[in-house]
């Protein structure tokens, strides 16, 4: 018998604050190319008012879907509508020129107009205002976004996190009913980016409108995210809360993006009520573990999710630990990936990686060949249907 | 030196190259971006003046001019003459002789433009045309002087079209290089050398001008 996961709806109060006019509603079917030859973006969702991280590989068709909803490029069938106005709809033959949208987009090259200066680029969008108002406006967002001082600047003679503020002025500035942020701070430090998330989100507190950000970076996801979008292959894996849908994935697509590198089919052998655990045997080796318990029966197949760097190596068999997991294994291989470093451990059946420090592979002296204890606690099994 | 065959022949050159650009950017507007799947015919068309002998244009030029064309006659109609020896007609045919050496370079500047630049400023509200304008046109200042300073310089140098379509009228359709030819034929050979280096010299100039816009640290534009 599988197992029955079932999502938790999004928190209900949030939602009813939302006016219903700014919600985005997208439900379209693209065939599209991608390296492994084309595949067919299949989407629904709805994202209100804030920000929705669309998450996953590249390939996954996130650009595609992005580009659908701006009008650059038209989907094969359904409909796309903002605030309960058709931007697109396969039925009625409507679609509006991208033009006509006021849909923000911005893309991760920025696209800035090299012959502008950094004031006339944010001044590009008003073109319908007087003059008068185009510099107003345009002076007053080039505050807001601390980048008055580059005004006269073009685009060359502007560095590359302020540049990506121009970016963002220039599309916010048109009071776009939603934003498209298609990997906007991919190529920005640590300190510039969470500066620019936190003007993001003042400029959002004061635009109730829907932001879709597009990125790859799981660390984005709980930065940015009140809600989570995850696309594998052109179709909706997952979609909840940050925390929901990426700490304790129910699917393997979004463990593999959200970075659990130990993946195991599983067979519930024994089920401890009274513990709040069961114990599950992976694949078809004799390695047991114990694991959280679920609405599972005996007999049951789940696939179990391990972070690399929540397992622990002891070259001498522990004891007194509170982990109830302590499995015997031999190290296969170690890997130096910059100052981490990887060993893949064979336990008899099953493959486990994980990573160490350089110093505590000195300490340890590990190396090929060597016999370990790898130590799993309990809560670090993440449990996933199919 | 024969000043009235050289100043005719800056006037018409000026005028083609002037009314190319008009003409020309709508011409590489369309070729740029139509997707029409039979482009390439048309494409072909306008670069046939590059290949094909001058004498060849000049002659059908001169058909459609005459009388015998309904072009021809409704023109003659409105003003009592064909427009075959005069000074209209030679910038008629001047306009196909010199049109693929002003739509190339614009058409390829235009299609050096960024694509995400497009896409950004559609997103930004402005329609093709408006785009066309305020981007498009902007970026592709070299390719547009480019144009300009070939079609003019090519038109400098016609031979055949005009001896096909204009005859050699003096103060009228006389240019200099026939009326170099005319010096030679008189075994007239120091005056005709003068006038020889004098259009060598400024054809040089004119290409000089244009290999300096495009020079590489220029390939967005002038400014800095």
């Amino acid at each position: 018998m599988a197992v029955k996961i079932i999502l938790p709806a999004r928190a209900a109060p949030q939602a009813a604050v939302e006016p219903i006019s700014s919600e985005l509603e997208v439900r379209i079917r693209k065939r599209f190319p991608n390296p492994e030859g084309s595949f067919n973006l299949n989407v629904h969702f709805r994202a209100l008012a804030g920000f929705t991280i669309l998450f996953g590989a590249s390939g996954a068709g996130k650009t595609t879907l992005l580009d659908c909803i701006a009008g650059l490029t038209d989907p094969d069938e359904g409909r796309i509508a903002i605030g309960g106005e058709d931007l697109y709809d396969s039925e009625n033959k409507r679609n509006l020129v991208a033009w006509k949208r006021s849909i923000g987009y911005v893309h991760q090259d920025l696209a800035l107009f090299p012959h502008l200066t950094a004031e006339e680029n944010v001044a590009y969008g008003l073109r319908s205002l007087s003059a008068v108002e185009r510099q107003s406006r345009s002076r007053e967002i080039l505050a807001a976004f601390r980048i008055d001082h580059l005004r006269d600047r073009r685009p060359a003679q502007i560095a590359g996190g302020e540049r990506q503020r121009v970016a963002l002025a220039r599309t916010l500035v048109t009071n776009p009913r939603a934003l498209l942020l298609d990997e906007p701070l991919a190529a920005l430090d640590r300190p510039t980016k969470s500066s620019l998330v936190g003007d993001l989100r003042k400029w959002n507190q004061l635009n109730r409108v829907p932001i879709l950000f597009v990125t790859h970076s799981s660390e984005e996801v709980f930065a940015l995210g009140d809600e989570v979008i995850v696309l594998d292959a052109g179709r909706i894996v997952a979609q909840g809360r940050p925390h929901e849908v990426m700490c304790a994935p129910r699917l393997e697509t979004v463990a593999h993006l959200s970075g659990f590198e130990n993946i195991f089919g599983a067979t519930v052998t024994a089920l401890h009520a009274t513990r709040g655990t069961m114990t599950c045997r992976l694949g078809t080796g004799e390695v047991e573990l114990e694991t959280p318990l679920v609405s599972a029966e005996i007999g049951s197949r789940l696939r179990v999710g391990i972070r690399a760097g929540d397992l622990l190596l002891a070259t001498a068999s522990p004891q007194g630990l509170s982990a109830r997991n302590i499995l015997p294994g031999t190290i296969r291989q170690l890997v130096q990936r910059d100052v981490m470093v990887s060993a893949m451990v064979d336990c008899g059946g099953a493959e486990f990686e994980v990573h160490l420090t350089l110093a505590a592979r000195d300490d340890l002296q590990l190396g090929a060949g060597k016999s370990v204890w790898i130590v799993i606690k309990t809560h670090s099994c993440h449990l996933m249907g199919g | 030196m024969n000043w009235e065959a050289f100043w005719l022949t800056v006037r018409l050159a000026a005028i083609v190259s002037t009314l190319l650009i008009a003409i020309g950017i709508p011409i590489a507007y369309w070729l740029t971006y139509s997707r029409w799947r039979w482009k390439f015919l048309v494409e072909a068309a306008v670069a046939l003046p590059i290949v094909l002998p001058p004498t060849v244009l000049g002659f059908y030029v001169l058909v459609a001019l005459g009388s015998r064309s309904p072009f021809g006659r409704w023109w003659e109609s409105f003003n009592g003459h064909t427009l075959a020896f005069t000074f209209g007609g030679l910038v008629i045919g001047s306009l196909f002789y010199s049109l693929p050496f002003a739509v190339q370079p614009f058409a390829a500047s235009f299609g050096a433009v960024d694509g995400k630049l497009l896409r950004a400023s559609a997103s930004l509200g402005h329609s093709p045309v408006q785009t066309f304008r305020r981007v498009v046109l902007p970026l592709s200042r070299a390719g547009l002087v480019t144009g300009f300073a070939l079609s003019f310089a090519h038109t400098l140098g016609e031979f055949g079209v005009v001896l096909m379509v204009g005859g050699n009228i003096p103060g009228v359709t006389r240019t200099i290089s026939i009326d170099i030819y005319d010096q030679v034929e008189a075994a007239n050979y120091s005056s005709a050398n003068s006038t020889a280096l004098l259009l060598l010299v400024i054809s040089f100039l004119v290409l000089a001008t244009v290999y300096g816009l495009n020079r590489r640290s220029w390939a967005v534009g002038p400014w800095r």
